[in-house]
């Protein structure tokens, strides 16, 4: 199954580059000096260097030099009711590059019936001939069977993977219930990995769909009404709660509305591992666009969780991206045509969902966060490219612009502005959702694996000339917190004398109930319950013997972490 | 099977007439002093100088207050556990009740599977017909999902007197309902003009937890309360916030025990949704330190879902937000087991039989807790122990008042008085008490109810079958009210737009034909079906092209503003 893919020869031509007179930034400082490329990495970086003669050399005088964005949420391949997006690998790293974004990392959407590795080598073997920039994979947990986390083990091990995505919504496709849910936080904790959701409660949705389909509503306005923000927000809110338990790191993609965004928020200051990743589209519009009466046009917006029809969100969230309660952008780039969308005209439930945003997503960040004075340059690397490498464990390598960083770099012109519109951009669709809007900021020379992919407006990109980036488990950043916890949160009984007084009979039907509903989702395989392994009353330890005060209450048996914030209920952290 | 109730009511209610002079009646919008004159069970007169027939009994009050009898919204006297019954039943239960001032009870029917609604409803008639001592009235709780139930709930709504339902977001496996479950379950409720209250765990995490617990060697109570962290409190109740929500239903939360779940229904009352919390005695009164005690019979004695907090500072915080209105009504969730019952758990705490004592504790513990300390006054006390509880389940004003008219159930409180609560002295059937030790000001003197005086000088005059089944009508204005409102205003309308004429893609599948249904209990509610009316097709437009249709807009919301304001309005339908 696993083909051989021939190794890329990264040595094109003109790998020898040399940027000058430009102002480097990166997430913690900026500073002028000048940058030598050779074989597709940074070799030197200063004033005045000594490079071979011959050398290409690359003026950014008066711009910024930044490391190239990383989109960490692309679909450019996941097929929905069979078909395929419109935008492909290759248009769509193509956009990215054009936009600044040197590196995507795309989901993996197993259909039903394909294991995740098939999938994934389904995904590396398109990736690999179409591919224009560097890429990496996230994994999403479509099905729940027998096997599932040797599979998680053997991807994170051998194959480079660190991020799997679960959902809480499409019902009885990809949904999964708050115990599969629970479990696959437990093993992804345990072999390092980041845990993904899509955040939305599926049933309600579900509910809520049917309704309006009986009132008659099923237009693309039916989507947005059918998904209100509080089903978005509760579910971000279940996930915190698993996620703490569990004490697993939680990345919650898609943060659409005000709400969700502040359950991430609250729950960051109560000492959770969480990041939030708004998106292109949440940051630069609004879903107002819905009740457009060119339904074309209303379809292309159409996208889960949706965008919020509350007009000020999308200030709002760049705002909690600029002080740090969000911390990741991505696009979630995944287009489909309108012929495509229009499947769906008499029946809102049935249009394919997905919004552009791979080749805008730099410049709106740039527009709305920094030009308006929210944000700096610096952090303005963090949220595009720095805290995604570090989240996911491509740091250094990619998100710094540092001597041995891959030489993926992009030359910002921060004075001008540019208009998105259909008629312009490098997508296959024919509706963009940013059409007409203005952005100050984009990328004047893109470099991509140290070659210029992008100069004077002209594309010079090569399909299939992106490579597959592994990343390791356990991340730091994400996992020195997690470690730590784990070490701290034992949690021990108390030791009693057997209790030997008389005892009332029962008859025996603890849970032999019928076969009930497992809340959201199919069943699953995950271990049945044990007995308990080690039995404290049989051990015969006591302190030593009956203590003085043992009248009294108390807690003899918790150790106390306190993260940032405090919290009353300590005991669970583990 | 149900017994006749009129033929109890009058042999019962013998030499009833009572006069109360000198009393300081408090209600929940005031206090005031007047002498009050009781016949037939009902108040007949209040004022100063009533005229009143010879020779009947009077009681003096001095100036002590008297205010309507207790009303504990949540009892679960005689519940059967595995084949176990709660040690108190509804002779006990009522009687305890009485003692503590509380004159009526409304308790809940737990269906076993397989039983129906309605049968279980009148098991539950016959217990307590023949045995409560004071009025009752009962919630049922719905522990499976099916067509039949809907159709029982109706029956229930309108031939019995029922108007709130229980589901359970905890028990997975035994009571458990899905999302989807419960969306239909408050739709149904709202249509119904009863009231949704929801029993706030989220099951699947505390399974899961229970099982890591028992893994890591510890069998004891205190692994109770450490598979139930209170942030699975937190999740469930916002989760029954965001259900209510989207279904317009009334929400009640039953048992709030913990900080950071009583929060969640503060912030959704801020933000308009109609919804009521209950925090109970025990979260009042105690905390869960007691889970680690060295007694394993005292420990377990604390177990119940949600668990006490152990986080100490819980039982003022809660006494805080019930005294500024955060929180409204107050239960007991009395559900004893004795210590031969609960030692059934002794090597597996997920086997000990949940709940705890309360309802002879419950007003004694408020006053003490609240009105000693000066968080709440005295109307307050009344709003909190019985006023509020009786508009909420539709009783007002016969119950949770006192006026002409109103039943006759009344208790003659003394605010100095002071109690030690001991298992030794207390009116249950149980070896402990989770109160023990606990020193309360605040007592009542006098228990006057259906009219008759139950008791007096410390002696309790109780008639065993004497309790009344009390009907609640649905609709109870004091929910519905604001719940009416929004459904009117919270049409939906769709944009009409022209056909779509353009190109469309080919697909190969539905929707949803991958893989089977979720849920092993099938839902019995409307298959999706096609939409009924069809705008594309209504023909149906403004006049024609606009000239500003090129700008985005929502033409086609009407926004209705609860107080705190929303950004979403058009999901409150």
């Amino acid at each position: 199954m696993v083909q051989k893919r021939p190794v890329k020869n990264v040595s094109h031509y003109s790998d020898k580059l040399i940027i000058k007179g430009g102002k480097i930034v990166n997430d913690d400082q900026s500073f002028y000096a000048d940058i030598y490329i050779e074989d597709g990495t940074i070799k030197q970086i200063g004033e005045n260097l000594i490079v071979p003669t011959g050398v290409k050399t690359v003026d950014a005088y008066g711009h910024i030099v930044i490391p190239g964005g990383i989109d960490v949420n692309t679909c450019l391949q996941a097929p929905h009711l069979g078909m395929t997006p419109a935008d492909d690998f290759y248009h769509g790293t193509r956009a990215a590059l054009t936009g600044g974004t040197t590196m995507i990392i795309d989901h993996v959407v197993p259909e039903l019936g394909t294991s995740l590795l098939a999938a994934y080598d389904q995904w590396r073997d398109t990736a690999h001939k179409r591919s224009c920039c560097d890429y990496s994979l996230h994994i999403d947990i479509t099905r729940w069977h027998d096997g599932l986390f040797e599979e998680l083990e053997y991807l994170v091990k051998d194959k480079g993977v660190n991020s799997f995505l679960i959902f809480m919504a499409y019902k009885d496709k990809y949904q999964s219930s708050d115990t599969q849910i629970y479990e696959m936080f437990s093993a992804m904790r345990e072999l390092g990995a980041i845990a993904q959701v899509h955040a939305e409660n599926g049933d309600i949705i579900e509910e809520e769909q049917k309704k309006l389909l009986d009132l008659g509503i099923t237009g693309p306005e039916g989507h947005v009404l059918s998904h209100p923000e509080e089903v978005e927000t509760e579910a971000v809110y279940r996930a915190v709660t698993i996620a703490k338990q569990a004490n697993c790191p939680l990345y919650v993609t898609k943060v659409m509305s005000k709400p969700a965004a502040d359950v991430i928020a609250k729950a960051r200051k109560k000492g959770m591992v969480i990041y939030g990743e708004p998106i292109a589209a949440g940051l630069g519009t609004d879903g107002s666009h819905y009740w457009s009466k060119n339904w074309a046009k209303a379809a292309a917006f159409v996208m889960s969780p949706p965008l919020s029809s509350d007009t000020s969100t999308p200030d709002y969230l760049s705002s909690l991206l600029s002080c740090g309660d969000l911390q990741v952008t991505a696009s979630a780039h995944c287009t489909f045509t309108t012929a495509q969308k229009a499947v769906g005209k008499d029946n809102f439930t049935l249009i394919p969902e997905g919004t552009n945003g791979i080749e805008e997503r730099m410049s709106i960040v740039w527009d709305k966060a920094v030009a308006t004075g929210k944000m700096d340059e610096n952090d303005f690397v963090a949220v595009t490219s720095t805290n995604a490498a570090k989240i996911f464990n491509l740091y250094p390598r990619k998100g710094r612009i540092a001597v041995g960083s891959d030489a993926d770099i992009v030359i910002w012109n921060t004075k001008e502005t540019k208009t998105f519109s259909a008629k312009t951009h490098n997508l296959t669709v024919e509706v963009n959702i940013f059409e007409g809007m203005e952005c100050r900021g984009f990328p004047v020379v893109v470099i991509s694996q140290g070659r210029i992919v992008l100069e004077d407006g002209k594309l010079n990109v090569t399909e299939g000339s992106g490579r597959f980036i592994p990343r390791k488990a356990y991340p730091d950043f994400v996992y020195k917190r997690i470690k730590a916890r784990g070490r701290m949160a034992d949690v021990r009984g108390v030791p009693r004398g057997n209790y030997d007084g008389p005892v009332h009979d029962v008859i025996s039907m603890t849970k032999s109930v019928p076969a009930t509903p497992t809340t959201r989702g199919p069943s699953c395989p995950g271990k049945t319950p044990g007995g308990p392994a080690r039995n404290l009353h049989q051990s015969g330890f006591t302190l030593s013997g009956t203590q003085m005060d043992d009248h009294i209450a108390r807690r003899t048996t918790q150790r106390i972490v306190a993260p940032p914030g405090g919290r009353s209920n300590i005991t669970s952290l583990s | 099977l149900v017994l006749s109730q009129g033929e109890q009511t009058i042999c019962t209610c013998t030499s009833d007439r009572l006069l109360i002079k000198g009393a300081k009646i408090v209600n929940d919008d005031q206090s005031f002093c007047a002498d009050i004159y009781m016949e037939d069970g009902l108040i007949k007169q209040i004022g100063e100088n009533l005229i009143v027939p010879g020779g009947v009994k009077t009681i003096d009050a001095h100036g002590r207050m008297v205010m309507p009898g207790g009303i504990d919204v949540h009892t679960r006297f005689q519940m059967p556990d595995r084949g176990m019954t709660a040690a108190d039943d509804f002779y006990q239960g009522t009687r305890a009740a009485l003692a503590g001032g509380t004159t009526m009870i409304i308790d809940h029917v737990v269906p076993e599977p397989g039983m129906t609604l309605i049968s279980a409803f009148n098991q539950w008639r016959e217990w307590a017909d023949s045995k409560a001592c004071c009025d009752y009235s009962l919630h049922v709780d719905i522990t499976e999902w099916h067509k039949g139930v809907l159709e029982e709930m109706e029956a229930l709504v309108k031939d019995h007197g029922v108007n709130s339902f229980l589901v359970y977001l905890a028990y997975k496996d035994v009571f458990q309902l899905t999302d989807s479950q419960i969306y239909e379950v408050f739709s149904v409720i709202r249509d119904l003009g009863a009231i949704a209250q929801v029993h706030a765990e989220n099951g699947d995490i505390i399974v899961e937890e229970q099982r890591r617990i028992l893994e890591l060697g510890i069998t004891g109570p205190e692994g109770h309360v450490l598979s139930r962290p209170e942030e699975l409190e937190a999740e469930a109740v916002n989760r029954s916030v965001t259900v209510a929500n989207q279904t317009n239903c009334p929400l009640y939360i039953t048992k709030v025990m913990s900080k950071s779940a009583a929060d969640v229904i503060a912030q959704a009352r801020k933000k308009g949704t109609v919804v009521y919390g209950e925090p109970i005695t025990a979260s009042l009164g105690t905390d869960g330190s007691h889970y680690w005690s060295k007694n394993w019979a005292k420990a377990a004695t604390y177990v119940t879902s949600p668990p006490l907090s152990p986080d100490p500072t819980t039982p003022d915080y809660l006494n805080s937000l019930l005294s500024c209105g955060d929180l409204q009504v107050t239960g007991s969730a009395h559900c004893t087991f004795n210590t031969a019952q609960r030692a059934v758990g002794k090597d597996d705490f997920t086997l000990i039989p949940e709940g705890t004592n309360g309802t002879e504790e419950r007003m004694s513990i408020i006053w003490d807790k609240c009105v000693v300390t000066g968080k709440m006054d005295e109307n307050q006390f009344v709003a909190v122990t019985s006023t509020n509880a009786a508009k909420i389940f539709n009783l007002y004003p016969r119950k949770g008042r006192i006026a002409v008219g109103s039943d006759a159930d009344l208790v003659l409180w003394d605010p100095e008085l002071t109690k030690i609560i001991s298992a030794k002295s207390h009116n249950l059937a149980v070896e402990y008490n989770i109160f023990e030790g606990t020193e309360v000001r605040g007592s009542p003197l006098v228990v006057i109810s259906q009219g008759k005086i139950v008791l007096e000088d410390g002696n309790l005059h109780t008639t065993e079958g004497s309790g009344r089944y009390v009907t609640r009508k649905p609709f109870p204005d004091y929910v519905y009210k604001r719940i009416k409102a929004r459904s009117r205003l919270a049409e939906l309308r769709g944009v009409p737009r022209g056909l779509y004429d353009g190109p469309v893609c080919e697909v190969s599948v539905t929707p949803k034909a991958m893989t089977p249904a979720s849920s092993a209990k099938t839902s019995p509610a409307k298959q999706p079906d096609q939409p009924v009316r069809n705008l594309h097709q209504s023909g149906f437009s403004l006049s024609g092209a606009q000239i500003d249709d090129n700008i985005p807009r929502r033409n086609t919301q009407r926004i209705v503003a609860p107080p705190g304001g929303r950004t979403n309005i058009t999901s409150l339908g």
